[in-house]
């Protein structure tokens, strides 16, 4: 829905800097005065087209409810500011039983960071086993995780729905991210990158008196943060973009993630739908994501920077 | 401090390569042993049995008298310097030359201490807070024979540890690998490919090929009496010349005051064993050969000749400037004791 788009902007958003620096590069090469200037134009033509639908949202936010419905709505924000963000975070929403927003936030992330955070425990451990240890059936462990990438939640739904259910687990956390936490993706992944640390690094390690525990405290870990950072990054959206599964799992209305409130708020009847309060909703569930990209991406730039030999 | 004895160790990979095939080296307290060899001839995966990363196929190694087949590499207090010197990326210097000491439960302060005094012999103290790759190719050596050294080991490995380095920092860090090695006087194996490395460092030699020992002992005693062709033709540079005998007689234009010994199939020389006969006024004490010379290559203090003759092609070496030109021809001496003898399998025949 609208946050989709929204999460996306600030990687759309670096890549066209990335664009116009290789652009300015081009000039010193000989690309002319005017080409640079058409060059501007359409990207900045793009930026416009891609971050004037979540102004408008910003704009829709301030308003009044009657302001909004009654076309056409101004251009410039309203004083409604305050009003509506804290009628929203704090106050509630009639349409989804009177829950704040800031449960829908609370919820979410702790949907997001369990899924983010478990998923990369897990596959750096898998990883850990698969490519430093020995073990019977190694590879068959290898192959079956391997596997499993062929069989994403959209298609185990249902047997994974009836399990958590007879769990008990239905509108629970553990109901919510537990079954998004196994990744192959992630083991993989860990898995490509282990496979290029030298084996002397490893051997050092061995006479140097680290045991499995300590190398990887020690020596694993300290070099997969770079990975770890930019994992974390996409596995945080994806966990807080999550719809299909939470829809699922969760009755209760203050057990909703953000993006499931948000749908149950929109109601088909137009004058039933607290427009100021979804637009505030739809503001409140893009900053998230945006912040972690920010200043996870500083992180992983370092990162990238560090490790470089 | 420790004397490292190895009985008819073997090794064979899991997918069959057997890469040592029964060798027996005995190494003496203080001592530094090198081990020489083409590449792929077995001298990593011996130093790495050793050093108790590879699991020994067959065979015992032992240090200080203790067979130590199934400790592992930790418990057996050695130290190793690796080829691509395997520091840790992440770790200042200094906090790479204390993982070791840190994970043996080493206190605090003297961990400080010996990392310190350490750093002041290599001459690393102003490197410490440096990461690896702040460091040049010469540098990061150096942290690599720190890392070792601080840990105070029975027994240091080296596998080629200086093969990174360019030409000239190669030789200052074999006097210094040398003069270190001696004043802390701890048993060493030194793997590399490089004979003159292998030649100036070495204690004990071991000259391997195939998975075998071709021959050990002093390095001089090898250089002049090797054992076999492979060992003639490896140790020295340029390597001895060689000349295939056909059925015990000497190839034409070739004079011999000695007999050809009976089960000889190949005669050799060293290059500088050899003078010209205008230098020489009696060639009557030696080997009388015909050459052409085919190249002259000067490197300032000596020339070699690349000649021709009738037994093949000879190298010979003449101090300073080379008289001769391409074309020329020569008459090359070689006294009778410069000469030596190989039978049909290349050994050495006395
Ligand atoms: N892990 C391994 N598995 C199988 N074969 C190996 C392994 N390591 C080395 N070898 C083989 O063993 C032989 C000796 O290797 P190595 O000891 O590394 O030689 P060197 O150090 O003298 O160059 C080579 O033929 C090599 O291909
Ligand atoms: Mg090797």
């Amino acid at each position: 829905m609208v946050e989709t788009p929204a999460a996306v902007t600030p990687a759309k958003a670096t890549s066209t800097a990335a664009v116009l620096g290789r652009k300015e590069d081009g000039a010193m090469l000989g690309v002319s005065r005017s080409s640079r200037y058409i060059a501007h134009v359409i990207l900045i033509l793009g930026i416009v087209i891609v971050a004037f639908p979540i102004y408008y949202t910003f704009v829709a936010s301030t308003h009044t409810l009657q302001t909004i419905l009654r076309p056409p709505l101004p251009l410039i924000p309203g004083d409604q500011f305050f009003e509506n963000y804290s009628e929203a975070l704090f106050g509630g929403v009639g349409r989804i039983g009177g829950v704040a927003v800031s449960t829908l936030l609370f919820n979410t992330m702790v949907v997001a960071l369990a899924i983010a955070i478990g998923k990369i425990i897990i596959s750096i451990l898998s990883a850990y086993a698969i490519v430093f240890f020995r073990f019977p059936f190694r590879m068959v462990f290898f192959w079956v995780i391997f596997i499993t990438l062929m069989l994403p939640v959209e298609v185990r739904i249902m047997p994974t729905y009836k399990v958590m259910s007879d769990l008990g687990l239905i509108d629970t956390y553990t109901g919510l991210t537990l079954p998004l936490m196994a990744s192959a993706t992630a083991t993989l992944l860990f898995r490509q990158f282990f496979l290029t640390i030298p084996g002397e690094l490893v051997e050092a390690a061995r006479v140097d008196g680290a045991g499995p525990y300590r190398f990887f405290k020690d020596i694993l870990l300290p070099l997969s943060r770079t990975n770890i950072a930019a994992l974390f990054v996409i596995l945080f959206i994806y966990g807080w973009t999550q719809y299909l599964w939470p829809l699922l799992m969760t009755n209760r209305n203050d057990m909703n993630t953000i993006v499931i409130a948000l749908k149950k708020m929109i109601s088909f009847a137009d004058a039933d739908t607290q427009w100021h309060l979804v637009m505030v909703t739809s503001m409140l569930a893009i900053i998230p994501p945006i912040l972690v990209v920010l200043l996870m991406q500083r992180w992983f730039v370092r990162g990238l920077v560090d490790t470089e030999k | 401090m420790a004397t490292v004895d190895l009985k008819d160790v073997r090794k064979v990979y899991a997918g069959g390569v057997e890469a040592v095939k029964g060798v027996s080296i005995d190494i003496p307290d203080k001592a530094l042993c090198v081990l020489v060899g083409p590449s792929g001839c077995g001298k990593s995966t011996l130093l790495r049995m050793i050093a108790g990363l590879e699991t020994i196929s067959s065979g015992t190694v032992s240090i200080d008298g203790k067979v130590v087949n199934t400790v592992g590499p930790t418990e057996r207090d050695i130290a190793m310097v690796f080829q691509n010197y395997a520091l840790y990326p992440h770790m200042k210097v200094y906090d790479n030359m204390a993982y070791g000491l840190r994970n043996r439960g080493t206190p605090k302060d003297e961990i400080d201490r010996r990392v310190r005094d350490t750093a002041k012999t290599l001459e690393l103290a102003h490197l410490l807070d440096r990461r690896p790759r702040e460091l040049s190719g010469g540098q990061r050596q150096r942290v690599a024979m720190g890392r070792a050294i601080v840990r105070n080991p029975k027994v240091f490995l080296f596998d080629e540890p200086l093969s990174n380095l360019d030409a000239k920092l190669r030789g200052q860090m074999r006097v210094e690998i040398k003069n270190l090695q001696r004043s802390l006087g701890v048993t060493s194996v030194y793997v590399t490919h490089d004979q003159l490395e292998a030649m100036t460092l070495a204690d004990v030699l071991v000259v391997m090929n195939g998975g075998l020992v071709e021959q050990a002992g002093a390095p001089l005693d090898i250089y002049e009496k090797p054992a076999s062709t492979f060992v003639a033709s490896f140790i020295g540079a340029p390597p001895m010349n060689l000349i295939a005998l056909s059925g015990n007689a000497l190839p034409e234009g070739t004079k011999l005051v000695a007999p050809v010994p009976p089960s000889a199939a190949t005669l050799g020389f060293r290059p500088e064993d050899v003078e010209l006969a205008d230098a020489v006024h009696d060639a009557a004490d030696g080997m009388d050969l015909e050459a052409q010379v085919e190249a002259v290559e000067p490197v300032g203090a000596e020339s070699f000749l690349y000649s021709a003759t009738g037994g093949g092609r000879i190298v010979v070496r003449v101090p300073g400037r080379a008289i001769a030109q391409p074309g020329d021809r020569l008459r090359v001496l070689v006294p009778v004791d410069k000469l030596h003898w190989f039978d049909q399998a290349g050994k050495r025949v006395s």
